[in-house]
C-alpha cells in the first residue's frame, strides 16, 4: 500500500452537502459534533440544539450516549470524524451493550487528519468502522459511497429504535472554519437553556 | 498468619449510606469501571429502575457520558479506582472548559498497606493529576464520614458547576492481607 504520504481520500461525497442532507432533516433531534471540521461543518447550519465539541477527542460518541439516555423521547444524533471516532472506538462497545434506541453516529469519513496536516488515519488502510460498530451490536451500521446510499441512510439515521452507525466517505475537501462560538460554558448553556427551559439553571 | 491474599470482599457498611446520598442527590446516571470497594453500590445502583448504571470500557467514557448527562438535564456519578484516574486527564479538559458539574468516587489504592507495587504510580498521583485537571479535589478516610462527604461534595458540583472527585481512603475499602 505504500507509506501513504499524500493518501487522497477514497471518498467522493461533499462533507458540506453531507451535513447539509442530514440538517435538513434534524426536526427537533438534538446533535452532538466532534471537534475540527465536523464542528465547523454542522457551525454552517447552527442551531442551539447543536452541542460543538472544540476538543477533547474522542468524547463525542459518549456525550451523545448520556444525552441520549437523558433524553430517551428525543433522537439524539453524532456527527464526527474518522479520527475522532478512532480515539474513542470503546464507546462502540460501551453503546452495542447498552442499546440506546434513539442514538446514531454519523462519521465523516476522509481517511485523514484534516486539522494537522492531512495524516492518513487507520481508516486510510483498510479498517472498517462500519465493520466494528455492526460486530460492537449495533443494528444497522453501513459505509456510505454514493448519494443514493446517503438519503437511504438518512432514513435509517433518525428512523431506527436502535444504535445506528452510518460511516459516510467523504472526499479530501477542506473548508474555512465556520462558526466562531467556541466558549465551552457558553454552548452547553445555549444548549440546555433552549432544551430545558429554567429548568437549566436551577 | 496462615492466610494467603483474602479474596473476599470485606463488609463495608458505609456503602448503603453512599447509595443514600446518590439518590439525595438525585443521581439518575451511574457510570463506572468495577473497583472492588464499589461492588455494593454498583449492585444497588442496576437494582433502582430510576437509575441507569452504565459499564465503561475505561474511565474517560464516563467524563464524556456525564457531559452528555447534563446536557441532557439529568445528574450523573462516575465510580472508578484510582488507577483509573489518568485515563481520565484528556476528557476532564470537556468538564473544565464547559463547567459540567459531575460527581466522582474514586476509590483508592497504592496508599495504605498496598502489596502491589503496580498500583503506588496511580494511587500516589491520583489527588494532583485530579487537581492538575480542574477537579475540585475532597478525601474521606473515616467509615462513619463516606456518606456525609458524598453528599457535600455532590451539592458543591451540581451547584456550582464543576467535577468534584471525592478520594475513598484505601484505609475504608479494605486492607489485604499479604502475609504467608
Amino acid at each position: 500500500m505504500g507509506s501513504l504520504a499524500e493518501h487522497v481520500s477514497t471518498g467522493s461525497l461533499d462533507r458540506r452537502e453531507v451535513i447539509k442532507a442530514i440538517l435538513d432533516k434534524r426536526g427537533d433531534a438534538l446533535v452532538v459534533t466532534g471537534l475540527g471540521s465536523s464542528c465547523y461543518d454542522a457551525g454552517v447550519y447552527d442551531h442551539p440544539n447543536t452541542f460543538y465539541l472544540w476538543g477533547a477527542m474522542g468524547a463525542a460518541a459518549m456525550v451523545g450516549l448520556g444525552l441520549a439516555l437523558a433524553q430517551p423521547k428525543r433522537r439524539v444524533v453524532v456527527v464526527t470524524g474518522d479520527g475522532e471516532m478512532l480515539m474513542g472506538l470503546g464507546a462502540l462497545a460501551t453503546i452495542g451493550a447498552q442499546k440506546p434506541s434513539n442514538l446514531a453516529i454519523l462519521v465523516m469519513d476522509n481517511e485523514l487528519y484534516a486539522e494537522t496536516g492531512m495524516q492518513p488515519t487507520h481508516t486510510a488502510r483498510g479498517v472498517d468502522l462500519a465493520g466494528m460498530a455492526k460486530s460492537a451490536g449495533f443494528a444497522v451500521s453501513e459505509t456510505v459511497h454514493t448519494q443514493a446510499d446517503l438519503d437511504r441512510a438518512i432514513g435509517a439515521l433518525y428512523g431506527t429504535s436502535s444504535p445506528v452507525f452510518i460511516d459516510v466517505k467523504v472526499s479530501n475537501k477542506r473548508y474555512p472554519m465556520s462558526i466562531r462560538m467556541r466558549d465551552g460554558a457558553h454552548i452547553k448553556n445555549r444548549f440546555r437553556e433552549n432544551l430545558l427551559g429554567s429548568k437549566a439553571f436551577d | 498468619m496462615e492466610s494467603n491474599v483474602k479474596a473476599e470482599t470485606p463488609a463495608r457498611p458505609w456503602a448503603s449510606d453512599v447509595f443514600a446520598a446518590l439518590k439525595r442527590l438525585q443521581i439518575e446516571q451511574v457510570a463506572f469501571v468495577p473497583d472492588a470497594g464499589h461492588t455494593q453500590l454498583i449492585l444497588e445502583c442496576h437494582k433502582d429502575p430510576s437509575i441507569q448504571a452504565v459499564s465503561l470500557t475505561t474511565e474517560q467514557e464516563g467524563v464524556a457520558m456525564l457531559a452528555g448527562a447534563w446536557l441532557g438535564g439529568q445528574r450523573g456519578a462516575l465510580l472508578m479506582q484510582s488507577s483509573g484516574a489518568g485515563n481520565c486527564m484528556n476528557m476532564l479538559s470537556l468538564a473544565q472548559e464547559c463547567r459540567f458539574p459531575m460527581l466522582i468516587l474514586v476509590t483508592m489504592r497504592g496508599e495504605w498497606g498496598e502489596f502491589n507495587p503496580w498500583q503506588i504510580a496511580m494511587g500516589q498521583s491520583t489527588g494532583k493529576l485530579l487537581e492538575a485537571s480542574g477537579c475540585v479535589v475532597q478525601r474521606v478516610d473515616h467509615a462513619g464520614e463516606v456518606a456525609e462527604v458524598v453528599f457535600a461534595g455532590g451539592q458543591m458540583s451540581f451547584s456550582t458547576n464543576r467535577p468534584v472527585a471525592i478520594l475513598m481512603g484505601q484505609r475504608i475499602i479494605g486492607f489485604k492481607d499479604w502475609s504467608k
